[in-house]
């Protein structure tokens, strides 16, 4: 027994040891410095990235994220729905393997592609008449952000619609209820942890997205992630690199949260549906 | 945005008595298939045409002579290359143990192998070049000195291995651990071991060939996210392929574009080589 323990551990060590020195002394090192201030422990720098600009962006990127991750739901809900109970295999493989491209699509392409259609030069809004910038605000980030978030919730979600029992249907039928009654209390009750839980990835996916945003709008709509970037790279001035590191501990903080509501609802999801 | 507002309609529909409503699902279909086809049709129609010089595909033949190309995209995949044979050789050891071993170290596995998705990139970057920045003062007079700087050598930046390890570590966990869920390694293990076999035979000779397929989408899948990887190569400042792309889109609009048409179409193409793998393997 404890040969064999010390052998788990033999084997697992590599694997730990790597762990705890590539993320583990970077965590470490992100949370000393951000209540560090030129040598010194202080709480300026958490409370200057909750004021003014940080705060301002930190409130972009949290709205940003939930418009994205709610529409992003009840599209591609939908969306999914329709392919799950499609009658053409053919439509239905096209549009899910579309969907495991698209979702797997983000970063700096995304946004060249979007610049494209509808950016300044755009081949898109030349047509439309699009005025020009229209691209490069918060709108346009949204839709360019869903164009990732909306693949990905169908991806989230065909599995759980195609656990939707027909015999589940039926059954509330014979129970009189109406279709109304059908949805309200049984399918949306089932499918409710898969679509939270979807909720969460789109919301986690544009929080954290940051080299869309650069390429496309720069810093003209006030991101968290910009802003840490430009704290990183940009600001030569003394301490604005600890600043970087509290925004990144906030944004941590609020990605945790999310996570936190998450996880117990993946697990709640599996009973339904296996 | 009319076009996303249709689907708004469908509830009502849906609801409705009829066994197979058809006109709801076109009315889903239509504008999705308008919002995600549209860009990638536009965007093709942006590297062919110029009010100019009217039609030309001269932005792809531009592609391969374009200053820089060559050099991102051959460091892009070296890393590529290194981050997957590292993040292979770090977890099917550990994944291994820990199902025969040391049961008890899973949870802790897959909180760590979790970790990496709930941190969004950019303040693992922010840790990380505080980090190395910090360690290169404190470990001046130690020999640790030079391994920090060799590990950042612009010419093949060994720190971005370790990020994308840690980057892929999650979707690596899963792709083994669906695999190993497959066949019953103790069993496979201790058959081996008691006809005398060694480690190394059991890992390469009885374990590795078993979960080929999981490691194919593993590595795959490595290579796809190395390959698009942007937020953490440019803040440390490095050029591989996103940031070359980005760097050149200053000056030439048209070849971004181009690029990006072709990564769209490599990612495909990769997924289409996990997918088929997958298939294959099922087939049997």
């Amino acid at each position: 027994m404890n040969r064999s323990r010390s052998r788990g551990w033999l084997g697992a060590l590599p694997l730990l040891a790597f762990f705890a020195l590539v993320f583990g002394v970077p965590a470490v090192a992100l949370v000393v410095g951000a209540f560090t201030v030129q040598g010194r422990p202080s709480l300026t720098n958490v409370s200057q990235s909750l004021q003014g600009g940080y705060l301002t962006a930190m409130i972009g990127s949290v709205r940003l994220s939930a418009v994205v991750a709610l529409l992003g739901a009840v599209l591609g809900t939908f969306l999914a729905y329709a392919i799950v109970t499609s009658r053409f295999a053919l439509l239905r493989e096209a549009v899910l393997t579309a969907s495991g491209v698209l979702a797997n699509f983000g970063g700096v392409p995304l946004a060249f592609f979007w610049i494209a259609t509808l950016g300044n030069s755009g081949v898109v809004s030349g047509l439309i008449g699009l005025p020009s910038g229209s691209l490069y605000t918060f709108w346009g980030l949204v839709i360019v952000y869903l164009y990732f978030s909306v693949p990905l919730m169908v991806l989230a979600m065909a599995p759980a619609l195609d656990g939707l029992r027909p015999q589940w249907r039926e059954a509330a039928a014979n129970n009189g209820a109406t279709a109304w009654h059908y949805w309200r209390f049984v399918a949306l009750p089932v499918l409710t942890p898969a679509m939270l839980g979807g909720v969460v990835l789109l919301f986690g996916g544009a929080f954290s997205a940051y080299a869309t945003a650069n390429a496309m709008v720069g810093t003209v709509v006030p991101l968290v992630t910009l802003k840490i970037a430009s704290a990183l790279t940009g600001d030569v001035l003394i301490g604005y690199e600890n600043i970087a590191l509290a925004l990144s501990l906030d944004m941590v903080v609020v990605a945790g949260i999310v996570m936190a509501i998450y996880l117990p609802l993946q697990r709640r999801t599996s009973r339904w549906l296996h | 945005m009319a076009a996303l507002t249709g689907l708004e309609r469908v509830p009502a529909r849906a609801a409705g008595p009829a066994a197979r409503p058809r006109p709801w699902r076109v009315m889903v279909f239509v504008p999705a298939a308008v919002y995600f086809l549209v860009p990638l049709g536009a965007s093709f129609w942006y590297t062919v045409y110029t009010p100019t010089s009217g039609l030309s595909f001269s932005a792809y033949g531009e592609l391969i002579t374009a200053e820089g190309f060559a050099r991102s995209l051959a460091l892009s995949l070296g890393l590529a290359a290194a981050t997957i044979v590292l993040v292979l050789l770090l977890a099917l050891p550990a994944m291994l143990a820990v199902r025969l071993f040391a049961p008890r170290l899973r949870p802790v596995m897959e909180v760590l192998c979790t970790l990496p998705l709930v941190v969004p990139p950019i303040t693992f970057v922010a840790g990380l070049s505080t980090s190395l920045r910090v360690g290169v003062d404190v470990l001046a007079p130690t020999p640790f000195w030079g391994t920090l700087i060799a590990v950042q050598d612009p010419a093949f930046p060994l720190v971005l291995v370790l990020a994308y390890v840690v980057l892929v570590l999650p979707f690596v966990y899963r792709s083994l651990d669906a695999g190993l869920r497959t066949m019953d390694v103790r069993t496979l293990v201790e058959a081996a071991r008691s006809l005398g076999a060694s480690w190394p035979y059991v890992l390469f000779r009885v374990i590795v060939p078993n979960l080929r397929s999981a490691l194919a989408s593993a590595s795959f899948l490595t290579l796809a996210l190395v390959l698009g990887e942007y937020t953490v190569a440019s803040l440390l400042g490095y050029e591989p392929f996103a940031v070359w792309i980005v760097t050149v889109s200053g000056s030439k609009g048209q070849l971004s574009v181009a690029v990006s048409i072709l990564s769209l179409l490599l990612i495909w193409l990769l997924l289409l080589a996990v997918s088929s793998v997958f298939g294959r393997e099922k087939r049997k």
